[in-house]
């Protein structure tokens, strides 16, 4: 049976840890998730968790622990953020490349510069093309919920993948909430046991992890990776029905927030939904059709799913908490195009980089979005305003635009 | 038993080749079956070729422990003829040698091939 806690989304993750007891955690302290390898060294000396934890000196050492560690069969976890995971950036490609199920449990802060500790989005989006499977969290619920769900995602035999619980710096890792926490015995059961295949301490069969690999051999290779992104989204589906019938939560791609019968709509991920949720409350109450999808899985990204339930919308705001610098507007708002194109052609969009640095998102802003989204949605298709920053100080005299 | 023919066992053991479609290529690139470097011709791009003048060779063996690719055989205190499918032509042998038994040359490119040295 489920039972009624609060704590931060920090413990909320180290408490999924300590439930599944991983074989090996490798991390370096950074904040702000600090706390979770410094919960994890509690649990350790407490005799909670059989856990071999390496205290690395640096994030590039702590992935290439994690994937020595899984590429010898067990299971390895870390926590990071921001320049953390910045310098483990070559790593975490070749953790996916090896098709190693590594999970990372990443609370996000801004990539320097300028240098800064609160929450957006620029760390992980920064690795969003290195193969991992990506799941953003609202809250510490959903941070414990997705924990839980993430080896079985990462460890199923048509995946193989590393995976990466996303959760907002200090908003959601510091603060404390409400939250459902399951008994050690049905989580750690709900997870399993893993028993991978092969690995390179089996002395029947000698091998080798990430060879070298010349030219006839790379491209298959990377089919086989693209596969196994692939096939991700079918698991992660089936693994959120069984967490529902087992512990009664439901997940899925998306979250869809009021989206019945809405005309414009917001797309956002973690932590501001909740408060992009009481402005479509607020809205709906004058009669507004709002509503609101959040996001939880980017990759792999579940485009036909969200043309589908994007389709209805005549106006659509998509929130990105990291400027891709494309000079194009930001990552969400480039696959959320890139998806609605030929699926759902004619919706018109505006793609707004908001809450850098932890820079607060107030309801009222969102509701200004919908305000936004409301003038536009009968206005003509190829109008659209493509990007913006918003939340910033600027001359806001009419007409200078 | 000739280089190829070896070659080929390792990769029939392996159950892959450079005609191998994705869907049979091991998850991760994982090579199973241990020591299979020395079947993997690495010698296929140096500039210049050692050359063992055995004539010449007194056998004190200087040369062998410091060729970088273990590409000088010895057996009973002896060294025999250069494996050229790993050799590089680095040329730190011919430096080594006091006597005057290995030439560095620009020929020996007709190894490249992938014949090797037993």
């Amino acid at each position: 049976m489920s039972k009624r806690d609060r704590m931060s989304g920090n413990e909320a993750i180290a408490t999924a840890i300590r439930q599944i007891d991983p074989d090996v955690i490798a991390a370096f302290p950074i904040t702000p998730s600090t706390e979770i390898p410094q919960y994890i060294s509690g649990f350790k000396a407490n005799g909670l968790i059989s856990t071999e934890f390496i205290a690395v000196e640096s994030e590039h050492s702590a992935m290439s622990a994690c994937i020595g560690a899984a590429a010898a069969g067990v299971r390895a976890m870390t926590a990071t953020s921001s320049a953390g995971m910045a310098l483990m950036y070559e790593l975490l490609y070749i953790a996916a490349s090896d098709r190693l199920p590594i999970v990372l449990a990443a609370v996000n802060r801004a990539l320097t510069g300028p240098i800064n500790i609160n929450a957006d989005h620029s760390d992980s989006m920064g690795a969003r093309d290195s193969g991992w499977i990506q799941i953003y969290s609202e809250n510490a619920q959903e941070a414990y919920d997705n924990m839980l769900m993430a080896h079985r995602i990462g460890e199923h035999a048509d995946v193989m993948l590393p995976v990466m619980i996303c959760q907002d710096g200090f908003i959601t890792s510091h603060a404390i909430e409400n939250i459902l926490l399951e008994e050690d015995e049905t989580a750690r059961a709900f997870v399993g046991v893993y028993d991978p295949p092969h690995h390179i301490l089996d002395p029947a069969e000698p091998a080798a992890v990430g060879p070298y690999s010349v030219s006839p051999y790379v491209m298959e290779m990377k089919r086989a990776q693209f596969e196994g992104m692939a096939r991700a989204g079918g698991v992660i589906l089936e693994v959120a029905a069984d967490f529902e019938k087992t512990f009664g939560r439901r997940y899925g791609f998306f979250e869809e927030y009021r989206m019945e019968d809405a005309e414009s709509a917001i797309l956002i991920m973690s932590s501001a939904a909740g408060t992009a949720k009481d402005a479509v409350d607020r809205l709906r109450g004058k009669g507004v059709r709002a509503g609101l999808v959040k996001l939880r899985v980017f990759r792999p990204f579940p485009a036909a799913e969200l043309a589908a339930a994007l389709s209805g919308v005549k106006a659509l705001a998509i929130m990105d908490r990291s400027d891709g610098f494309s000079g194009n507007g930001g990552p969400l708002g480039a696959e959320v195009r890139a998806a609605l194109y030929g699926r759902a052609d004619g919706i018109r969009t505006i793609n707004l980089v908001y809450g850098l640095g932890g820079r607060d998102t107030r309801v009222e802003d969102f509701e200004n979005i919908y305000a936004e989204l409301e003038e536009m949605k009968d206005g003509p298709t190829d109008a659209s305003p493509y990007c913006r920053h918003i939340g910033q100080r600027e001359n806001t005299n009419k007409g200078t635009d | 038993m000739e280089m190829s023919e070896k070659m080929e066992k390792i990769n029939r053991m392996a159950g892959i080749t450079e005609r191998s479609l994705w869907t049979e290529i091991t998850e991760g690139g994982f090579v199973y079956g241990a020591g299979n470097s020395v079947f993997f011709n690495t010698g296929d791009w140096r500039t210049k070729a050692p050359v063992w003048r055995a004539e010449n060779c007194k056998q004190c063996l200087l040369c062998f422990p410091v060729c970088p690719d273990s590409s000088i055989p010895a057996e009973n205190s002896k060294r025999g003829d250069f494996d050229m499918f790993h050799c590089k032509g680095c040329g730190i042998c011919a430096k080594v040698c006091p006597f005057g038994a290995i030439a560095m040359t620009t020929a020996g490119r007709e190894e490249k091939e992938g014949a090797g040295h037993e």
